[in-house]
């Protein structure tokens, strides 16, 4: 039984002009101690379908899917209440910005301490030894001293750091990390990275980690899953995606890494994702597609065999077999 | 935070000179002569006249009168009233107790029901509540104070009989003035049911005076909290599993308070104006009324000496709600 599972996860806002689908039929599965990275572009709704997992999107969003179940616990039809018991605890979030995702009014110390209060009930002294173990644990110097800070008085690095500490508190089994090292600078980054691996492996967590940087795929993940406009496009061992891209713009992705230019000009996709008005009858990505057709342009393809990547393309195996270039 | 202080102390300096100068000049400037309305029907003798005129300096160049003027402020000396013959800055102690008594329980009245008011309306953002309590805080915020007051006199104590049309206490008793608060005094005497009738003859007052300043507070509140139940921390308090309690009334209340404590300072400005004419329709003994009764009077010793002290009052609270900031947010304190 896997950690996490959801299969067919929609996320639709009410907007006032009309439904938005940020999310289309995303499955998704996690084992414990397994790093899955979600990868896409900003728009693919990697954040969404993690905050709607959560239970943390604004009550404009509509959430449907198939299943949606952590530890075997169906968390589709959970009160808010029993919800609260399980975020925070056994399932933690990470966020993009750790400089605004920490209360300025409040010291870090009260902050990572308030969840081991109310999820694991620790007195005075204990929250207290607790928070300088977790502090020294996420490599902040001086733990005893930096709980009583502010956040504003540390750099972002320490900051994020701080999150990743409230984050573990309660011993969580899953962490998802959504994009836990863009604000950071590159040699942070990979501190954050390493922490949160680490981490992983202490604790045997399943960790999900949102991110649009194929370098972090790289180094990092064991499992891929590529998003394009709410839709899962493709999903591999990370070494397979790297080796044989399936879907065209998985392809597109990995050219686009400055590591693999092969000319002087860094090639990109064209075009941005389609968003509420413009989004396309059939693929969803055949206009920005080089081997979109007719087919493509009117017919939504559905995902291939475990093989293919699951890649949702009409070509995969003209692709596969060399016939399109 | 000291030298912040200081800094802040310094910027009193300018604004101190030029409410003496503004509100000396001002009542100067209104037409009427106050040895004439002393003398009232009966008049007086051209020679009683300059008399009186070189008594209290008027012969003087304005300048020098001013610069009289100052140099007894600063001396602590603000003058004697032209009609009781009393020092302004006793007068004013015995009667600003009234008019604290009524501006704390207004002020307490509106933060009390304003800010609750403000942050559920914020939580069910363009919900029935919401609508129903913004609009009548715009009602209450456009409403004329004094038409407000005579609309709840009639009810309440015209119609109903609930309440006491004027005054701090009931003539029945008579107690020695120790605080000068009447809530106080009249829980000291010990007597019977004062405690309740001084009460009764603050709840309309109160009710009166903390409207606007009611109405405001929610009004800044609830825009506060929408912002700052936007933030990335409000999620990373939600994704912590916390209660929606402690999130709106701990994380975001903390943060939306610095807007909202600017204006708490602000309304206390208005809310010494709002207190003249809610003292003159209760006949409210307190400072509000002293001053109207002195413009009329051409009293010009009160007039400017009230003038000044309300403006003190006024910097000083503003001082207060700087340092609160601090308090609040820390961030801000690093500046």
């Amino acid at each position: 039984m896997s950690l996490l599972q959801i299969r067919n996860l929609t996320v639709e806002f009410a907007t006032s002009s009309g439904s938005f689908r940020a999310v289309d039929g995303v499955d998704l599965s996690v084992d414990k101690g397994e790093l899955l990275a979600i990868v896409g572009e900003s728009g693919s709704g990697k954040s969404v379908s993690m905050l709607a997992l959560m239970g943390l999107l604004p009550w404009t969003a509509t959430i449907t899917a198939d299943e949606m179940s952590f530890e075997g616990r169906d968390l589709s039809g959970i009160s808010a209440r029993e919800r609260r018991k399980i975020i925070g605890k056994d399932m933690a979030m990470i966020f993009q910005e750790p400089m605004s995702s920490l209360n300025p009014c409040f010291t870090v110390g009260f902050q990572i301490k308030e969840a081991l209060r109310i999820h694991l009930g620790l007195n005075r002294k204990e929250r207290h030894e607790r928070a300088v173990e977790l502090f020294d644990q996420v490599g902040i110097p001086a733990p005893e001293s930096r709980l009583n800070t502010f956040p504003h008085q540390m750099s972002g690095g320490m900051n994020q750091r701080v999150v990743i500490a409230m984050a573990i508190a309660c011993k969580p089994k899953l962490l998802i990390a959504d994009e836990p090292t863009t604000a950071l600078d590159v040699t942070i980054q990979a501190q954050i990275l390493d922490l949160l691996i680490r981490l992983r492996d202490e604790h045997d967590m399943g960790l999900v980690l949102i991110t649009h940087d194929m370098g972090v795929v790289a180094e990092t993940a064991e499992r891929v899953q590529v998003q394009y406009a709410g839709q899962k496009v493709e999903e591999q061992p990370v070494r397979d995606l790297f080796r044989t891209p399936r879907h065209p713009y998985t392809t597109a992705l990995l050219s686009a890494l400055p590591e693999r230019a092969t000319s002087k000009i860094l090639p990109t996709i064209p075009g941005v994702v389609p968003g509420q008005f413009d989004r396309p009858k059939g693929c969803l990505f055949s206009p920005r597609c080089r081997f979109a057709d007719a087919t493509c342009a009117q017919t939504p393809p559905t995902p291939h065999a475990e093989g293919f990547g699951k890649a949702r393309c009409h070509h995969v195996e003209k692709i596969a077999a060399g016939e399109l270039v | 935070m000291f030298g912040y202080l200081l800094t802040r102390i310094g910027l009193f300096v300018p604004t101190f000179l030029g409410v003496t100068l503004i509100s000396f000049m001002f009542i100067r400037v209104l037409p009427g002569d106050p040895i004439i309305v002393m003398a009232g029907e009966r008049g007086m003798t051209e020679e009683r006249y300059q008399e009186m005129v070189e008594k209290l300096g008027f012969d003087k160049p304005v300048l020098q009168q001013y610069w009289e003027y100052l140099a007894g402020v600063l001396q602590g000396d603000l003058g004697e009233s032209f009609v009781t013959k009393k020092p302004v800055w006793e007068e004013f102690f015995s009667l600003f107790p009234a008019t604290m008594e009524l501006s704390l329980c207004a002020m307490i009245f509106a933060i009390a029901l304003g800010l609750p008011a403000g942050v559920i309306a914020a939580v069910n953002r363009g919900k029935f509540f919401d609508r129903a309590l913004m609009s009548s805080a715009l009602v209450g915020y456009s409403m004329p104070i004094f038409w407000w007051a005579l609309l709840l006199i009639i009810v309440f104590s015209g119609n109903l009989g609930w309440t006491p049309v004027s005054g701090r206490i009931d003539l029945l008793y008579y107690f020695p003035n120790v605080t000068g608060f009447m809530l106080i005094d009249s829980l000291l005497s010990g007597q019977e049911g004062a405690f309740a009738s001084a009460v009764r003859h603050l709840i309309l007052p109160t009710i009166v005076l903390g409207t606007v300043p009611l109405a405001v507070i929610a009004r800044q509140t609830r825009s506060a909290m929408l912002e700052v139940l936007g933030e990335d921390y409000i999620r990373t308090a939600r994704a912590k599993g916390l209660s929606p309690t402690r999130i709106n009334g701990l994380h975001a209340l903390r943060n939306a308070l610095i807007p909202v404590v600017t204006v708490i300072g602000l309304s206390v400005g208005s809310l010494l104006a709002g207190a003249i004419l809610t003292e003159t329709i209760f006949s409210w003994p307190g400072i509000g009324k002293w001053m109207v009764d002195s413009i009329f009077r051409r009293d010009y010793p009160v007039v400017q000496g009230g003038l000044l002290m309300i403006a003190v009052i006024v910097m000083l609270v503003n001082l207060l709600v700087d340092v609160l900031y601090g308090i609040i947010n820390p961030k801000i304190r690093r500046r």
